[in-house]
This record gives C-alpha cells, sequence and structure tokens, in this order.
C-alpha cells in the first residue's frame, strides 16, 4: 500500500474514532447545528492561520474555542434565541474567513480542500495531531463522562450533585474545538458535523447504555472512513463525500431495518 | 410508631435557614423578606398560587440561584436531595434506570435495588429512562435522591399529576421516610389536604410570606383563606366525596349513575 494511502486511512480512521464518543454527546444535547458552526468558523480560522503563519489546526482550534465562548456569552442574553445566534455567527465567520483568504496576498489555496477535505494529502504531522489529539480527547472524555452526562440530563440535579458545570462545559467546547481541527482535513469543513451524528445516530439503534452508543459511533465512523476511502480509489470519486455517502447508506440500511422490525414485531 | 409531634417553632439548630431573602429578576420582585428553616426530623411545606415564588425559594435553597439580599445558612456538611418535579429525557440518551442512579452516586447495585424496593419500583432497574411514566419517574428521583443519604430532602411538587391515591401513597412514604432517617424535608406542594394531614409546618407564600404555622393555625389563617379559600373547600369536598363514594362501592353501585365515565368529573364546581 502507498504511503499517502495508508497515512490517509489511519488518519481516517483516528478521526472517526474520536468523532465517535464525541458526536453522541452532539446528538444527545441536539447541538448538532451547534457543530455546524464551529465548523464553518474554521474556515475563518484557516485564514487566520495562513495570515499569521501559524499551524492551520492550532488556528482552527483558537478560534473555534473564541466562538464557543461568544455563544455561551450570547446565549445568556436572551434577546435572540439560540438558532439565530449560531446562525449569525456560522455564516459570518464562514464569510469572513471567504473575504479575508481573498485579501491574503501571495497565497495560493484551493478552497475545495478547506471545503471538502483532502485526506490523501495527510501528512506525518497531521498524524501526529491526530493520535495526540484523539487520544487526549478519548481520555478526557473518559474522565468527565459521569459529570458530563449529568448535566446534560437536568442541570439543577447536577448542580445539586456539585458538578461544576463551567468546567465541564469549557472541557466540552475544548474537545469540540480540537475535534472540528482535526477532522476538516478528512472530510472538509462542509461535512464536518455528518461525521460527528451519522455514526452517533447509527449506533443508537443498537445501543442500550451511553458507553455502547459511544463505542459504536467509533466503530461505524471507522467502517465508514474505510469504505468511503475505499470507493473514492476504487471508482475515482472525492474522498470527504464517499465517507459521508457509506456514513449515510450505512445509516438508512439501519433505520430502514429498524422501521420493518416494529412493523412485523407490532 | 410514635407519631411525631409538631413543633411550633423551628428546632434550635435548623439543617438550614433562610432569613429575609429577596430576589430581583427583571426589576420585578420574586420574593421579599422571606424567611425560611427545616430543622431535624422535621416536614416542612412551602404552598402558594401559581408565580407566587415557591420554585425560586427552593432554587436558593438549593444554593442554584443567589438572592438579592438575605442569608441562606446551612448547617456544616449539610448533604441535600434533591427531586426535581420531573426530568425529561430525550429518547436518543441510552439510560436504563439502575445506570441513571448510578451517575448521581457512586453505589453497589444491591443498594440501588433495595432503594428502588422501598420507593415501590423494584421492577424497573433496567427500564430505559424515557420510557417510564411520570409517577414512576418521580419514585426513580426520589429514590435518586434517598441515595445519597440526605440530611435534609427538598422535593417539588412530588405528587402533581398523580390521583388522590396516588398522593396519598406518596405522603404515606414520605412520613416513613422522615421516621426512617430523621432526615428534614422540604415540600413544594398544591395539594392542600395532603398538606394540612402530613405537614408539622407549612409555610403559605404569595411574593413574602403571607402566613406560616402548624396547619391548623395557617389553615384558619385570613390570608390563607384569602389565596386558597376557594380551592381548600373544593379539595376538601372532593376529598370527602371520593371517601363516601369507596364505601358506597362495596355495596351495589348507586343506580344515579348511568354514564361511568361522568364518574371522574364529580367534582362540584360551586359557581
Amino acid at each position: 500500500m502507498d504511503d499517502f494511502l495508508l497515512r490517509a486511512l489511519l488518519g481516517g480512521l483516528g478521526v472517526a474514532a474520536i468523532c465517535g464518543p464525541l458526536g453522541c454527546l452532539v446528538v444527545w444535547q441536539r447541538m448538532a447545528y451547534f457543530g455546524a458552526t464551529l465548523a464553518h468558523s474554521a474556515l475563518l480560522g484557516v485564514a487566520m492561520g495562513l495570515f499569521f503563519r501559524l499551524n492551520l489546526q492550532l488556528s482552527i482550534l483558537l478560534l473555534s474555542l473564541a466562538v464557543s465562548f461568544l455563544l455561551v456569552l450570547m446565549n445568556r442574553r436572551r434577546q435572540l434565541s439560540a438558532d439565530t445566534v449560531l446562525g449569525i455567527l456560522a455564516h459570518g465567520t464562514l464569510a469572513l474567513g471567504l473575504v479575508l483568504l481573498s485579501l491574503l496576498p501571495g497565497v495560493r489555496f484551493d478552497l475545495l480542500i478547506y471545503l471538502f477535505g483532502d485526506i490523501l494529502a495527510i501528512r506525518q504531522f497531521d498524524l501526529l495531531w491526530i493520535f495526540f489529539g484523539g487520544t487526549g480527547v478519548l481520555l478526557t472524555l473518559a474522565i468527565v463522562r459521569q459529570p458530563l452526562l449529568s448535566l446534560i440530563i437536568q442541570r439543577d440535579l447536577a448542580l445539586v450533585d456539585g458538578v461544576n458545570e463551567n468546567r465541564i462545559r469549557a472541557i466540552f467546547f475544548l474537545l469540540l474545538s480540537l475535534v472540528v481541527a482535526v477532522s476538516m482535513q478528512v472530510v472538509g469543513l462542509l461535512l464536518i458535523v455528518s461525521l460527528l451524528i451519522i455514526p452517533a445516530a447509527t449506533a443508537r439503534y443498537f445501543a442500550n447504555s451511553p458507553e455502547t452508543m459511544a463505542l459504536l459511533a467509533m466503530l461505524f465512523g471507522m467502517i465508514s472512513v474505510g469504505s468511503g476511502l475505499g470507493m473514492s480509489l476504487l471508482f475515482d470519486t472525492p474522498a470527504g463525500p464517499s465517507i459521508v455517502v457509506v456514513g449515510t447508506t450505512i445509516f438508512a440500511l439501519t433505520a430502514s431495518l429498524a422501521a420493518l422490525r416494529r412493523i412485523g414485531g407490532g | 410508631m410514635p407519631p411525631v409531634s409538631a413543633t411550633p417553632s423551628p428546632p434550635p439548630t435548623p439543617l438550614i435557614h433562610l432569613e429575609r431573602i429577596t430576589i430581583e429578576r427583571d426589576g420585578q420582585t420574586i420574593l421579599q423578606d422571606v424567611d425560611l428553616s427545616v430543622g431535624v426530623g422535621e416536614i416542612v411545606t412551602l404552598i402558594g398560587p401559581n408565580g407566587a415564588g415557591k420554585s425560586t425559594l427552593v432554587k436558593i435553597a438549593l444554593n442554584l440561584l443567589t438572592p438579592n439580599s438575605g442569608t441562606v445558612q446551612r448547617r456544616a456538611g449539610l448533604s441535600i436531595g434533591y427531586v426535581p418535579q420531573t426530568v425529561d429525557f430525550d429518547q436518543t440518551l441510552p439510560l436504563t434506570v439502575l445506570r441513571f442512579l448510578k451517575l448521581g452516586h457512586r453505589c453497589a447495585a444491591a443498594a440501588i435495588d433495595q432503594m428502588l424496593a422501598q420507593v415501590g419500583v423494584a421492577g424497573l432497574r433496567a427500564a430505559p429512562m424515557h420510557s417510564i411514566s411520570g409517577g414512576e419517574m418521580r419514585r426513580v428521583l426520589l429514590a435518586r435522591a434517598l441515595l445519597r443519604d440526605p440530611d435534609l430532602l427538598i422535593m417539588d411538587e412530588p405528587s402533581a399529576g398523580m390521583d388522590i391515591n396516588g398522593q396519598a401513597e406518596l405522603y404515606r412514604l414520605i412520613q416513613a421516610i422522615r421516621e426512617q432517617r430523621r432526615c428534614g424535608i422540604l415540600l413544594v406542594s398544591h395539594d392542600l389536604y395532603m398538606v394540612m394531614a402530613s405537614t408539622d409546618r407549612v409555610f403559605c407564600i404569595n411574593r413574602h410570606i403571607c402566613c406560616c404555622g402548624q396547619p391548623e393555625d395557617v389553615r384558619r389563617h385570613p390570608q390563607f383563606l384569602a389565596l386558597f379559600g376557594r380551592q381548600a373547600a373544593e379539595e376538601l369536598a372532593v376529598y370527602h366525596h371520593r371517601h363516601d363514594h369507596r364505601h358506597d362501592l362495596h355495596g351495589a353501585i348507586g343506580s344515579d349513575h348511568s354514564d361511568p365515565s361522568a364518574h371522574s368529573t364529580e367534582a362540584p364546581h360551586n359557581g
């Protein structure tokens, strides 16, 4: 197997493994649109990274964190509904990113790479980001999963139990921002959310506990990445969208089977 | 079991003591100069109309809200068990009753089973949280609070949506919990009859303390009658009506009710 293919496969599998549990948390909290907002704002992170000559993952991570906290602050003042605030930030940052990129002098870039990812261009350095970032994300999640679940279930109950809400939420935003930063290269910012929520949604049909759902979401994500990459090679289709197409197909099959069984059983 | 005599004033060292609590939100005064205390082994009930600030006061007691002025004193090391009215479980979160109870407090599965049996939902341990009924949910939430072995149990409208038998059973359970554990219990309630029958002290609030004291005294207080006179009359009437009716059922069912669906709407609506 060629080196670049091996790196693509390893990177993709790593990202899928991180996205599984995080995706479950996004689904449980109905935060798909929040994830999309972070993903859109990543383009502004790319522009800033190119401008300041920063590592792109790092600048995306920093910008995602800034956007997360801006969202929290704006949602404290309740003049506007959460989805309106998200819409403003998602498209405002995306547009600003596009404008800034066009203004950067002497920078040549392919916008499609950022929008749809370029998994075949994953370098060894990117693999390090995915590996260490991913291990950090999964270990942190394992540690904070109890208080995080308590907060998701009911805030007041968790607070009475002594859960430190600000700390746990900050950790969650940090993890989600990390995932956006490392996922962009694999599926692109337009499709990051699909890598988060589609495997998690599929896993829901088989899971009877939060942990099994997270593990199954990892598994379905990894199957999607592997098969999507294979499909991309066989038919010369773009890799990121192929991964999402496979994931969506698995979900559709699962949901249909579940519906059939429900009809048959009842 | 000897009945716990109602104390006319709070015991000398209350579990929690709120003094001159005032809280405002958006320029509106929600509570003004409210005092509240719960002693060891005491059942205290908050009653008041909708929007009276009962839930706000409970949230202050739970340290979920900070009042604009006033003091909240908790006994050192006080552990609080909180039973919210309900918890909305999203179907996307696969969580059994057992797992939910383990989330709140690290404890052995055997202890959880025992607690589920005590609150009367022993068979539910493997049921998904999003599938259980409202009444079952409240018992599971009560079990969760009790697993923390609380000094003070705070329950927000524990009997909301229950029928009169369910309410009676619940209040018996609350009495039993108090007698077994000697914990203080703070209730928010709408059921005037049950409140009057099973509470040591009642605080009737409507943004301020209207009146407080033993149920018998509060029942006759003009402020209470002004707020609740009509509801109290209706609820007592309903209770007596159903009570009488049950005795009637032992004999032949009265022939004056040909339509059984009319049964549940028997509460007298005085106009």
